[in-house]
């Protein structure tokens, strides 16, 4: 073995091609007829996966890829792998390459998991005495000594992963390449998974690690490419290339918080004068009822009641900064603003706001006179903010109630998960509110860490 | 040409690899039955003495050839059709097989071509275990029917044809499975066609036949057709005792090498394809 690197990938373009239905027919009878067989069997369509992906892996790092589906990250794997060819460009793998891609993709469901650990591990690249050797090993890593002997059709799907994982990992590999595997092993098994991992690195093995978990591949990848729509997009240092991702992922995700926002404002935004007449006329209370949202179940229940004598016109989402958003880091702050108007002047009124999760769970409510805030009165274009330091919320979708009413409880406006926005974070804590806190450890108490 | 030799030094070198592939095809196909192995000697044996009700009560005295003896037509059947389904099974599975297992193409590096080889080698098993019935048919002829054609030493040849027939169905199925990745109407076609060659297969009538003598074009039909030497040759060395036809057994060998080197050349150039369209 010679060079530097482990992987090398020299602008590699790799382009699927999508056959119709009605054109293989007519190739088919054209291979016949006229014998051109390879001639005729251009595609119709081609699909693009990979465009002039160019970076060099070097021997004993620990390299993620990142991006969205449909990036081209398994396609790049299984160019590397040697299962499907580029078009353009070349790739150049030094050592024996194993890949965590499918597990247990060769297994035969009536034969038992001892022979597939055999047959599995003679497709990997192994000899039948080496297995015999690592047979103990594989079984006792995928926790199935009991099961080894019963066919492999009688196992979960999660003792399929652990025993594919097994047979892979045990292959020794000088370059392993891990898709997307972790996501699937249960609670005791996946951190197995990562302590053979870092064996690996400890080694100085070659790792080339796909994943969307994030946090992981910040925790052990040396280097990480981002791919997007099949070009490398960022490529580097692992929390500048994640951060970047991250703020890609969350511009797009504010598009479809922004376009949400618009059409709740279309739709409840213009003052009904059905509302108004609610009282007084029987025959519109149906028309009413028609106003709101057909369906109670409806995703999300927006619903706007209140006969609005005095009106929330606007409501806008703000960071510190005063940027208007809808995507927020955990640790961010976020100013709530409203503009309201009030028809006349007004003595008892109460201004409230509630978040929820997407599960419905309120997560705060707060309203003004919970803070003491004595009602004294209101008239005309008025604005009101409040400021929230930091949101300390976890990971997830929030919906946000605003209203005013009387004291009684007596709406005049309540907007109900009318607005929405995102908590992103990488930390994958638990429940609905994410206190500030910090863990102190005595020195007898040690932690692995995955970089030296 | 270099590359194919190649190309046929990594199937040898895959030899462990398709042995274990061709035993799991074996356990998984009676796992899970009471009678498990037996079942491939019940299965010719059953196929035996059905043929020997139906030609030697119903059909068979209708037929003047083999001195007028339906037990001795049904062993003559039984010679053809026996190593017949291997050919068609090998054949119908070939077809699929690169579907089939299209998980192994698709998730991890994996030699498509010894899937066909695979499928051939486990039906071949299965023939294999079928001649003890026949060579047991025979001896049961030679003891109770009078006249009937005796063992002879010819039988030493019988591996022989088994290896003609080998290589030409190994030809037929690499071509069979690339192609059918492409082209799914094969499937179907090759149904239809397996039925046409059967007949035109002298398996059920002998090429002695008089009608079949009387007209060259029926003749030089049946001699065009690779699977008539074949057969004969089994004829030959196990229901004749004859010695077998060393020249069209040689120019059909010939013809099976041929196949394999177009069948492994077209499976060559698709395989890139086979990944993205399985």
């Amino acid at each position: 073995m010679t060079g530097k690197y482990a992987i090398e990938i020299e602008k590699v373009t790799k382009v699927y091609q999508k056959y119709s239905s009605r054109h293989r027919f007519k190739t088919f009878k054209s291979a016949l007829v006229k014998g051109d067989l390879f001639k005729s069997m251009k595609p119709d369509e081609l699909v693009t996966a990979l465009e002039g992906v160019n970076f060099n892996v070097p021997k004993g790092m620990t390299f993620g890829v990142i991006g969205e589906n449909g990036s081209g990250k398994s396609t790049l794997l299984k160019i590397i792998t040697g299962i499907t060819k580029p078009t353009k460009g070349r790739v150049t793998v030094r050592g024996k390459v194993s890949a965590l891609i499918e597990l247990g993709a060769g297994f035969h469901p009536e034969i038992t998991g001892r022979e597939n650990v055999y047959i599995n591990g003679i497709m990997l690249g192994l000899s039948k005495k080496e297995i015999h050797e690592k047979f103990s090993d594989i079984v006792r890593f995928a926790e199935l000594e009991e099961f080894i002997d019963a066919p492999v059709k009688t196992y979960s799907s999660g003792m399929y992963m652990k025993l594919g994982f097994s047979v892979a990992i045990n292959v020794n590999p000088d370059v392993l390449l891990i898709d997307e595997v972790l996501a699937v092993g249960d609670a005791g098994f996946v951190p197995k998974c990562l302590d053979k991992i870092n064996d690996f690195r400890r080694r100085k093995k070659t790792i080339l690690f796909v994943s969307h978990d994030l946090s992981t591949v910040e925790k052990i990848c040396d280097q990480v490419v981002w791919l997007k729509n099949g070009k490398i997009k960022t490529l580097g240092e692992p929390k500048r290339v994640i951060d970047a991702y991250l703020q890609d992922i969350a511009g797009q995700q504010e598009e479809v918080f922004e376009q949400r926002q618009q059409r709740v404002n279309e739709e409840y935004g213009e003052k009904k004068e059905t509302v108004i007449k609610k009282t007084s006329d029987e025959k519109t209370s149906v028309t009413v009822q028609q106003s709101l949202p057909p369906d109670e179940a409806d995703e999300h229940r927006e619903q706007r009641w209140g006969k609005r004598e005095i009106e929330i016109k606007k409501v806008r989402l703000i960071d510190l900064k005063g940027k208007p958003k809808h995507v927020f880091q955990t640790d961010e702050g976020m100013i709530i603003e409203m503009e309201v108007e009030s028809y006349s002047r007004i003595k008892d009124f109460v201004f409230g706001l509630g978040i929820f999760n997407s599960q419905g769970i309120q997560c705060y409510g707060t309203n003004t006179l919970m803070e003491e805030f004595e009602a004294k009165s209101i008239e005309g274009k008025c604005e009101i903010a409040c400021r929230i330091e930091k949101l300390s919320l976890i990971n997830g979708t929030y919906y946000l109630d605003v209203a005013v009413h009387k004291i009684d409880g007596y709406p005049y406006d309540y907007h109900r998960n009318l607005y929405s926005f995102m908590v992103s974070s990488l930390n994958k804590d638990v429940g609905i509110f994410r206190p500030e806190h910090e863990w102190s450890f005595s020195s007898k108490i040690q932690f692995k860490s995955f970089k030296d | 040409m270099l590359k194919l030799i190649n190309n046929f030094k990594d199937i040898y070198k895959y030899r462990v690899l398709i042995q274990s592939l061709v035993s799991r095809e074996l356990k998984a196909r009676y796992r899970g039955t009471v009678l498990g192995f037996l079942w491939s000697f019940i299965n010719p044996l059953l196929l035996m003495i059905i043929y020997s009700i139906v030609f030697g009560f119903i059909i068979g005295p209708r037929i003047p050839a083999f001195g007028g003896s339906p037990v001795l037509y049904a062993l003559f059947l039984f010679c053809g059709v026996l190593p017949w389904t291997w050919f068609a099974a090998a054949s119908i599975e070939s077809a699929n097989v690169l579907m089939i297992q299209g998980n192994l193409i698709k998730k991890i590096l994996f030699p498509a071509e010894i899937l066909p080889v695979v499928v051939l080698s486990s039906n071949f098993i299965h023939f294999l275990f079928g001649v003890p019935i026949l060579l047991l048919g025979k001896l049961l002829t030679v003891l109770f029917i009078p006249n009937a054609p005796g063992f002879s030493i010819y039988l030493v040849f019988l591996p022989l044809v088994m290896l003609v027939q080998f290589v030409f169905s190994l030809g037929f199925g690499l071509l069979l499975s690339a192609l059918t990745v492409h082209f799914r109407d094969i499937k179907d076609i090759l149904a239809n066609m397996l039925t046409f060659w059967f007949f035109a297969t002298p398996i059920i009538y002998p090429m002695t036949f008089p009608i079949i003598q009387k007209s060259a074009l029926f003749r030089t039909f049946l001699n065009l057709n690779p699977m008539t030497h074949i057969m004969i040759g089994y004829q030959n060395t196990v229901f004749y005792g004859e010695m077998i036809r060393w020249k069209k057994l040689s120019v059909t060998l010939l013809v099976g090498i041929v196949l394999v080197i177009i069948g492994y050349y077209v499976f060559d150039k698709l395989r890139d394809s086979f990944p993205e369209e399985v």
